[in-house]
């Protein structure tokens, strides 16, 4: 056995993506969809297929497969699969239609997502991603989403995050809402055709695996409290990110990585968790009470200035009366060519620095200030209210402050994650059968996501790729029946089943929150938007202690047999501390700066994120191998044949 | 502030339920509603009582998950989403009671949790242009004026709450059917399904157990996503036109 | 179910509108009321009997009052039905007002049109001791008068006006509505609209006669 790594991990061999056909990046696609082995139709029924996650990419998995005719079983843990937290997205969605005339193609789609990943994404997925997109689109406007438009009657675009040309579709500031209800509308046509049997308010517990493929979950009906076995020919994961590890983020309450940390420990690699991503415009935390924290779309950006006062001692006094030349505007200072609009990283840094030096305003101090006082004098009130109307109203709702009167204040939060589990180009993950999409995967954005691209993935996975790469492997299909009595089976419910009982039996001190919020403030202070070794190696020891007292301290009331929430969150936040010690093992190991991962060692002279290629030009997907034993840390090797690697500069 | 609760507390589907006080005292007037059940729930399980269940997820207005009768009011009395309503909207020492969305097609499951699977059967029946994954034409195909674009986007914006549904006196869910049919209908993707999606829909409210509309307009008064009334009349009018066609 | 209540409802807006054109033939003198009243019953003659036409007129509104209680019934219970646990606390807005004005105002009304009925059409009663059944005669116009110069019947027919009135308001935009005629916020405020200004219209229509008559300006 190898020897372990700085005390916490080995490496084991290379892993590599086997599925994508070499050649032209634009033929690659067109190859794997020719090459994959297709099903009679009259076979389709007779194979069936678990959906877990009813999201963009789980939806529209869902339809699409229950459109083809497969035997499609779906499972969400909310009351209704419209709910799932794709709907919150604001921004948009891309896509290479270059209906703008402005440049815009695949390529340069696929180029700036690679560039925008910081070079840690795989090509021939990225491209294949930029080539569905403009199908998107058409797909979505056919079932009735209602993008905005212009006057002629044509779909409106606009440039979202910093980027060159307008290929950003949307629908007011809810495009996620109605691509989501898209998809769901097309779900549950196929629930009343009988393809799809939808099983909300189910939870997934464990992965079954037989004889090396995944063939079914154990689930919880989180109603009656039952556990159920539900077996199939394969397992999709389209679970989302686990950003709501860090217990305040912009993910929804019931987020979790439970099916996917499952998965892990059955065999499936988790690739790159320390990528995660902080988005800059966020409602900044108002007291201890603070349950979640919101998004304020990144579009406030175009036309609001930030700024903090100069004078830490002004950081109390109402923003109106402090006078220009006592503002610094840091962004706009540093970074002069993109001002107010770097990427999202580096503008959550700066407020990170500006808040550390002193200078954060509102209640403790973590905040600085986006002011739209210019914007309302040179476009009128009308004109903003016009942009922003609804961010405002909404801003006002939660602070209670008026943002046409006063600078709005904002903070950094989490608010997706990059990382996930490990696919290959067919989604398919180190389990045979257990295929990932959407955001539980970690394949497209590399080490940092592109504004409007999180929707673009789920879609693109879920109706185009998802489809017609599982088709190759349900070829083979259908698989040997599986009994109940089948040791896996039963080995699964069991497991359950004790968890579940040491829960409730357990009778501690503390509740399940509490644990959470703790967990979170670690991630936060340590495995947040600047990362340290010396940082990271105390997240890891209290990452442990925390676990080791939860199993032994938390309180659970109630009973299984009922709606029994803390029962429920209980057993997502043991997964959560077991998903953060990895974690920060992963960002511990990767001593390099790229994309939302910063270490504080591994910086330029100003201060800006310094790169590694020699040394950390590939994906880490780390292989589970016991709950106290060091993970096992497989590199695939980044190759870049179409984009050359640069340094990306903002200045 | 001081706040106090006349909660609704019933174990399960079956059980019987009843109004149950509460007190807290530390109430900050920045918290959210749901924040502040947050705080009461961790004061009842330090005294070893069961937490009051309630349902929310993305707690910034868009999932349609949470949803409280607070003080006879859907959502309270703020036009927006239980989730999004703030402490800052009571006073000190008021008395809140909270009870869950009522209507019969809604059974509690526990406590303020209700089942609002009904309005996804109703969507499921019609609610929906039937378009396969690969069989959509050039987006640019088709131009949407964009009269019709925002009035489909206004009515789209439907969260599926159930608000309308508790706030109607006759439990009907007209709103909702009358919102999605709008929406569909105001685009040339949902003409061919028109007709025929109306009468679907409808029919699965009825047997779903729903009231029927007596253009009372407390539905519209609740919504969250302020879906206007006149949705009902584009409903009714396209059902006549369907009734017309013998559908 | 709506669509029945709609449409019968609105059968009974156009009657109420012309039974008031009718009542303010009061202003006209005894001669005008009077002979008004009998055109009614020769109206369609010779294709139809003496009286024909008022049958017909009289079933068909016969059927509607059945038709739009059937309806509202069938809607008050299905509302029950879908809710049978209530809300203990109930917001105190115009929706509930307006709910509970519909049906115990419905129900108040037709208790009201029997009265009326027996008043003025079956049984012809003379409440006012002070004129004599003979002076009455066989003139709707006598009865009438004499009825209102009773204060209370007055009182009473008023109080009937604005439980018409509330019905109305609510009830004609409502017809409106489920007709499918307000589909855009425009059109739904031109209903509303035209559904108060219908309720006016009628309650005052149909209050100046018995107010004249109290009076004293109408003998």
């Amino acid at each position: 056995m190898v020897d372990v790594i700085d005390g916490l991990y080995r490496e084991g061999t290379p892993i590599k993506d086997t599925k994508a056909p070499g050649g032209p990046i634009d033929k690659r696609w067109e190859t794997r969809k020719f090459e994959a082995k297709l099903v009679n139709p009259a076979n389709r029924r007779k194979l069936s297929v678990i959906v877990v996650g009813t999201g963009l990419a789980g939806g529209a998995a869902c339809a699409t497969l229950g459109e083809a005719g497969y035997n499609v079983k779906a499972f969400c843990y909310q009351d209704s699969p419209r709910r799932a937290h794709s709907i919150a997205a604001q921004g948009g969605i891309n896509a290479a239609k270059n209906y703008k005339e402005d440049g815009d193609s695949v390529f340069r789609l696929f180029y700036d997502t690679v560039k925008g990943g910081d070079y840690r994404a795989r090509e021939s997925n990225v491209y294949r991603l930029a080539e569905v997109s403009a199908s998107i689109i058409d797909q979505c406007v056919a079932q009735g989403v209602p993008f905005a438009r212009e006057y002629s009657g044509l779909l409106d675009n606009r440039s979202f995050g910093g980027v060159q040309v307008s290929r950003t579709f949307y629908a007011r500031g809810q495009t996620g809402q109605q691509l989501l209800i898209g998809a769901y509308q097309a779900l549950q046509r196929q629930v009343a055709a009988g393809t799809v049997q939808m099983n909300s308010r189910h939870e997934m517990l464990e992965l079954i695996v037989v004889d090396g493929r995944a063939r079914g979950i154990v689930t919880r009906d989180m109603v009656t409290g039952e556990i159920e076995t539900h077996l199939a020919d394969a397992v999709v994961l389209a679970t989302g990110g686990y950003a709501n590890l860090f217990f305040l983020s912009t993910n929804a309450m019931g987020c979790n990585a439970t099916a996917t940390w499952r998965a892990h420990r059955k065999g499936a690699y988790f690739g790159n968790p320390c990528f995660t991503q902080i988005h800059p415009t966020c409602i900044p935390v108002s007291g201890d009470h603070q349950s979640k924290l919101t998004l304020m779309s990144e579009s406030l950006r175009n036309d609001g200035r930030i700024w903090v006062p100069k004078d830490p001692a002004d950081r109390e006094k109402d923003p109106r009366t402090i006078p220009e030349q006592d503002r610094d505007y840091y962004l706009e200072r540093i970074y002069p060519s993109f001002g107010n609009l770097v990427p999202r990283d580096i503008a959550s840094r700066a407020a990170k620095y500006q808040c550390d030096a002193g200078k954060g305003v509102g209640p403790g101090g973590r905040g600085v200030y986006l002011d739209f006082a210019d914007a309302i004098a040179r476009f009128g009130r009308k004109t903003v209210e016009e942009r922003y109307g609804n961010l405002f109203d909404m801003y006002q709702q939660i602070t209670g402050d008026n943002p046409y009167e006063t600078p709005m204040r904002i903070y950094p939060a989490v608010h997706y994650t990059m990382g996930g589990l490990w696919v290959d180009y067919d989604l398919q993950s180190t389990i045979p059968g257990l295929f990932v999409a959407g955001e539980a995967n970690f394949s497209d954005h590399g080490a940092n996501r592109l504004g409007a691209s999180a929707l673009m993935q789920g879609l693109a996975d879920g109706y185009f790729v998802l489809p017609n790469t599982i088709r190759d492997y349900l070829a083979a299909g259908p698989f040997p029946e599986v009994p109940d009595s089948a040791p896996a089976v039963v080995e699964a419910r069991e497991a359950v089943q004790q968890r579940i009982d040491h829960f409730l039996s357990t009778k501690g001190t503390r509740s399940v929150d509490s644990f959470h919020r703790e967990l979170g403030q670690i991630l936060w202070e340590y495995c947040g938007m600047e990362r340290t070794e010396a940082g990271l190696t105390k997240a890891v020891e209290q990452i442990r202690a925390l676990r080791a007292d939860y199993w032994k301290n938390v309180r659970v009331l109630g009973g299984n047999e009922q709606v029994n929430q803390s029962l429920e969150k209980a057993g997502r936040v043991a997964d959560f501390m077991e998903l953060a010690e990895l974690m920060c093992i992963d960002a511990l190991h990767r001593r390099e700066s790229c994309g939302g991962h910063f270490r504080a060692e591994s910086q330029t002279e100003d201060g800006e994120a310094l790169r590694d290629d020699e040394a950390f030009a590939y994906a880490a997907a780390w292989e589970f191998s016991g709950p106290d034993a060091p993970p096992v840390l497989h590199k695939e090797e980044l190759v870049y044949e179409f984009v050359e690697m640069k340094q990306r500069s903002y200045k | 502030m001081k706040i106090n609760l006349k909660i609704w507390r019933q174990a399960g589907p079956n059980a019987t339920g009843k109004l149950v006080t509460y007190r807290l005292d530390d109430v900050s007037p920045d918290m959210s509603f749901l924040e502040m059940l947050d705080v009461l729930n961790e004061q009842l399980i330090a005294k070893g009582e069961e937490p009051v269940e309630f349902d929310s997820d993305c707690r910034e207005g868009i999932c349609g998950m949470c949803g409280l009768v607070i003080n006879g009011e859907p959502h309270g009395p703020r036009v927006t989403t239980t989730c999004q309503l703030h402490m800052r909207s009571f006073k000190d020492c008021d008395t809140i009671t909270i009870e869950p969305l009522r209507a019969d097609p809604f059974p509690v499951l526990r406590d303020l949790v209700v089942d609002r699977s009904p309005l996804d059967r109703i969507i499921a029946a019609g609610g929906f242009i039937s378009v396969s994954t690969g069989a959509a034409p050039e987006a640019h195909a088709t131009p949407v004026p964009k009269k019709n674009a925002d009035r489909a986007f206004d009515t789209a914006a439907c969260i599926g709450c159930g608000a309308c549904v508790a706030a109607c006196p006759n439990a009907a869910a007209m709103l909702f059917i009358g919102a999605k049919v709008t929406h569909l209908g105001e685009l040339p993707q949902g003409q061919p399904e028109r007709a025929a999606r109306i009468v679907k829909m409808l029919n699965q409210h009825d047997a779903e157990g729903f009231g029927g509309c007596t253009n009372v307009g407390a539905c519209a008064d609740a919504c969250p996503k302020s879906i206007p009334f006149d949705v009902i009349s584009q409903l009714n009018k396209d059902l006549r036109t369907s009734l017309v066609r013998g559908l | 179910m709506k669509l029945l209540m709609a449409l019968t409802g609105s059968l009974f807006v156009l009657f109420v509108l012309m039974h008031m054109y009718g009542n303010l033939k009061v202003f006209a003198g005894q001669e005008a009321f009077d002979s008004y009243a009998h055109h009614l019953r020769t109206l369609g003659e010779p294709i139809l009997p003496y009286s024909g036409f008022l049958w017909i007129f009289r079933i068909v509104l016969v059927l509607s009052v059945i038709g739009h209680a059937y309806s509202a019934f069938y809607l008050w219970s299905k509302a029950h039905n879908a809710r049978s646990t209530r809300y203990a606390v109930r917001a105190a807005g115009a929706a509930a007002w307006r709910t509970q004005t519909m049906r115990w105002g419905g129900v108040a009304l037709i208790a009201f049109l029997t009265w009326h009925l027996m008043h003025f059409t079956t049984n012809k009663i003379n409440v006012n001791s002070a004129v004599s059944d003979a002076t009455i005669g066989d003139s709707p116009y006598q009865l009438v008068v004499a009825s209102f110069q009773v204060w209370w019947i007055t009182v009473f027919y008023l109080a009937a006006l604005v439980a018409v009135g509330l019905h109305l308001q609510h009830g004609v935009w409502s017809a409106v509505q489920t007709l499918g005629w307000a589909g855009t916020p425009g059109a739904r405020r031109i209903s509303q609209l035209l559904g108060n200004a219908v309720a006016l219209v009628v309650s005052i229509g149909f209050a100046l006669p018995p107010l004249f008559i109290m009076f004293g300006f109408v003998k």
